[in-house]
């Protein structure tokens, strides 16, 4: 498997993961998606960040060109877009997971 | 970038009293099972050659499987950032917190 195909599989098992393990999935909720909003161009940011080439001609991190689709997003790899999303979404939801079952679900600790 | 990270989102928890840090162990057990599998991913793809690093811009410490120190950094913070985000949201809109416990209220 090659960066685009994890990607992709990483992406699509994060929205299955939500949608049909977690309860009051987060791709429902107004909460994710303006917290998504407010992530995006920070992670856009940090993508640039990344992967813009310096003045040694190199990026901090590079990719083999056989191994992503080409389409490129603020310099970086959309697979880069894609990895993103299923961290953030996978994360959120184990957090609520736990706040569902009780687990230092309230901000003040006894 | 991570400096920036870290400043970007933890003036949540001091200004709006997000309490995630407070609740590290539930950011812990949040973010452990998810990293390891991003890292097993990095394993894979640094192994396989589906990207690599600017040796000369980076601190140079390598954990398991030749992945570099700040990748593991970078699998800690960027999830509490996303999690602080998300804390900082409801905690300013309340109401949208509605549904996150909404099943438990019957019990």
């Amino acid at each position: 498997m090659i960066y685009s195909d994890i990607a992709i599989t990483a992406f699509s098992l994060s929205i299955m993961i939500d949608l049909f393990l977690f309860k009051n999935s987060l791709l429902t909720r107004l909460a994710f998606w303006l917290s998504y909003a407010i992530i995006f161009p920070f992670q856009l940011i940090t993508n640039w960040w990344l992967t813009h080439p310096r003045s040694d001609g190199k990026a901090i991190v590079m990719y083999d060109p056989e191994t992503i689709i080409g389409i490129r997003i603020a310099s970086a790899p959309i697979e880069d877009l894609l990895f993103g999303f299923a961290l953030v979404l996978t994360v959120m939801g184990m957090w609520e997971f736990w706040g569902r079952r009780g687990f230092q679900r309230n901000k003040k600790l006894q | 970038m991570l400096v920036f990270t870290v400043f970007g989102s933890f003036w949540l928890e001091i200004f709006l009293k997000t309490s995630v840090l407070r609740r590290w162990k539930r950011a812990l057990v949040s973010i452990l099972p998810v990293s390891i599998f991003f890292l097993a991913w990095d394993a894979y793809a640094i192994a396989q050659g589906h990207w690599f690093f600017n040796r000369d811009r980076m601190l140079g410490i390598y954990g398991p499987f030749e992945i570099p120190l700040e990748e593991f950094l970078f699998f800690i913070i960027v999830p509490m950032a996303a999690i602080l985000t998300i804390e900082g949201v409801t905690t300013v809109k309340p109401h949208l917190r509605e549904k996150e416990f909404g099943k438990d209220k019957e019990q």
